[in-house]
């Protein structure tokens, strides 16, 4: 490593420990980050407030609203007739109604106000139903890595990208127009320095921040959530390091094309929130239009939750992940190389 | 006197914008040069091509011998450079950041002790050396921009508009201390808009619309305006200056409540067009009066 580039490494250390703000972002928001996803943002569905109206009161109806019951999703609001059971719907004191009729005919209804919570407990009373019927066979569904289908275990690993990527973009991309914006860019280039040394310098401190956030929030999700880590740690490193060569490469070009610290915020946001959107955090990239689908090849993001799921649930290997690891890796060198080449253009 | 720098035919253009037109000058060692112009006359696109930080279309800049286009790291390991807003890093103490330039320029260690020390002294910022550079006042900032610009001990100093926004007295410090950099063989090639300061440089080049329209010592400068200067007091001296350029194809300004009239005019042209009897008192004029007038008019040779 060139004196330079260490004495440069060293003012980075030094401003980014003085000021109090780097020291929250950099360890407590990512812990933050992640007990909010392992808590608040679940699609977990614990117990379901259930309208009962059973007019017809027979020993069958009675054995069916007993197995709701039973499952310990639904809880029971008796209820005697359906105009009281629509007004708790349209109140929202309740989420699901069991309507038997007269006849003993059955209704299920959910509150599809309330969107993805609804179709789950559709589903689990779908469940409870089909296992009442004495067929000859049983259908039984059985989820495999995630067997209690628990958010959490989907969410936290997936938090990892989005924590990287939000902290290593935003960063770099500010504290390179920082530079120019106080003048000292300018005073650095009249020195010796080279310019490689001079980006190196800017962008390992954030490589080195989001390798740290891979390894706490990994740690907490690991010890604090009991998420099991199957695959291996140097796997997750690695990827952790292509990810970052993507983020970094962004965060440079971003700052090629701001001349302001807000503008490089605010054109990080644009890059944040479709990379989130697209990359299958929330929303499986299976079921998105073919033309979008073609432009989360393009997405960093979307690799680097492909390997994190099946690193921390399947325990897959580079057998299996390589397509994902060489995708970040392509990109993010077309990244860096574009923005290396733009930031000597532009000073 | 050796050369320092020879500027030949240097033209840059930015777009549509031809900000530096064919200049050419030359600097010898220990001379204090100012480039003096309006706004937008060219002055920091030409002494960012002298920095060796951008490359002219046409032209050539030699400093120290060496072109700026091709040995740029061997220039800057010789020479220093202070933009318009000297790059302080606020969040860091005085002496970090002179540090940091000592190191940036590869100042062996066992010279920045003795070195930083010097320049502490000198810039008398000694006191303050534990103070986060955000916390200086705009006189401290200068001159901690000055002290972080010389770490490395250069031989040339390129100062584009180093007092802008800097309080008399804080500027006459600084001069001083520039004198005394002089005194011990540093050449100085700096911008200003103030005319006190391009008085107290050796030689001046008068920068207007990206060519250099006369040059010369501030006496010869002075000396440009044919015929000196007139001046008259007035109670509009707004209107009648007006009135004085219209009238006669003069050029006038107003400083406070005088009129000064240059050009080819003479006593009695003045006394006509303001059409009262007033005291005229002719002069040589100043810098400032030379600065106006060549602003003003197209200077053909």
């Amino acid at each position: 490593m060139s004196k330079r580039l260490k004495f440069m490494l060293k003012k980075e250390l030094l401003q980014t420990l003085r000021d109090p703000r780097m020291r929250i972002v950099i360890l407590v928001m990512p812990i933050f980050q992640t007990l909010v996803f392992g808590y608040a943002v679940t699609t977990d569905v614990k117990s379901v407030d259930t309208a009962v109206v059973d007019l017809a009161n027979t020993s069958a109806t009675r054995a069916v609203t007993d197995q709701f019951v039973a499952s310990g999703i639904f809880v029971p609001v008796w209820k005697n007739s359906y105009e009281e059971a629509w007004h708790a719907m349209d109140q929202s004191e309740i989420q699901a109604m069991i309507l038997f009729d007269r006849n003993g005919r059955m209704q299920f209804v959910t509150d599809g106000s309330r969107g993805l919570s609804a179709g789950v407990t559709a589903g689990y009373a779908a469940a409870i139903l089909g296992r009442n019927q004495q067929a000859p066979v049983t259908v039984e569904s059985r989820a495999w890595y995630n067997p209690m289908l628990e958010s959490r275990n989907f969410y936290v690993p997936g938090v990892i990208a989005m924590m990287v990527m939000v902290i290593t973009l935003i960063l770099s991309s500010m504290a390179v127009v920082r530079e120019v914006e106080i003048g000292t860019m300018e005073q650095i280039m009249v020195t010796p320095m080279k310019r490689w040394e001079f980006i190196v310098g800017k962008l390992l401190p954030f490589g080195v921040i989001g390798m740290v956030n891979v390894l706490v929030v990994t740690a907490v999700a690991v010890f604090w959530f009991s998420i099991p880590l199957q695959g291996s740690v140097p796997l997750l490193m690695l990827a952790a390091v292509l990810y970052l060569m993507n983020t970094l490469g962004f965060g440079l070009l971003i700052s090629t094309v701001s001349r302001t610290q807000q503008q490089a915020m605010l054109s990080a946001f644009f890059v944040i929130f479709p990379a989130s959107l697209l990359s299958g955090f929330a929303f499986p990239i299976a079921n998105m239009p073919a033309v979008i689908r073609f432009f989360t090849l393009f997405n960093p993001m979307r690799y680097m939750m492909t390997i994190l799921r099946d690193l921390f649930l399947k325990g897959n290997g580079l057998s299996t992940l390589w397509p994902n690891y060489l995708a970040m890796f392509l990109l993010g060198t077309a990244l860096l190389t574009t923005a290396i080449l733009r930031f000597r253009k532009t000073s | 006197m050796s050369t320092v720098v020879r500027v030949q035919g240097l033209t840059k253009s930015f777009k549509e914008v031809q900000a530096v037109k064919g200049i050419s000058f030359d600097v010898a060692k220990g001379e204090v040069f100012g480039l003096v112009g309006p706004d937008g006359a060219g002055k920091t696109t030409a002494m960012r091509i002298l920095a060796a930080i951008l490359a002219p279309d046409r032209g050539s800049a030699e400093i120290l011998g060496m072109d700026t286009t091709s040995s740029r790291e061997k220039i800057h390991d010789r020479i220093a450079y202070m933009s318009q807003r000297f790059g302080l890093y606020q969040d860091l103490t005085v002496e970090e950041n002179i540090r940091f330039y000592a190191d940036m320029y590869g100042v062996e260690k066992k010279q920045q002790e003795s070195g930083i020390k010097k320049l502490l002294n000198w810039s008398s910022l000694t006191q303050f050396r534990k103070r986060p550079a955000g916390k200086l006042s705009g006189g401290m900032k200068q001159k901690l921009g000055l002290a972080c610009a010389l770490v490395h001990t250069p031989e040339l100093l390129l100062l584009d508009e180093p007092t802008n926004g800097v309080d008399p007295v804080s500027r006459k410090e600084f001069w001083n201390l520039l004198y005394k950099l002089v005194d011990e063989g540093l050449t100085i090639i700096m911008t200003t808009a103030y005319l006190d300061e391009a008085e107290r440089c050796h030689r001046l080049a008068f920068m207007n619309k990206g060519e250099i329209t006369a040059r010369g010592t501030p006496g010869e400068i002075v000396r440009l305006i044919p015929g000196g200067v007139y001046k008259f007091k007035s109670d509009n001296p707004f209107e009648e200056s007006n009135l004085v350029s219209s009238k006669t194809g003069a050029v006038s300004t107003v400083f406070g409540s005088q009129v000064h009239v240059m050009g080819d005019v003479t006593e009695q042209d003045i006394q006509t067009t303001v059409g009262r009897s007033v005291q005229i008192s002719k002069t040589q004029g100043s810098v400032e009066d030379a600065f106006v007038y060549l602003s003003e008019t197209v200077y053909d040779r």
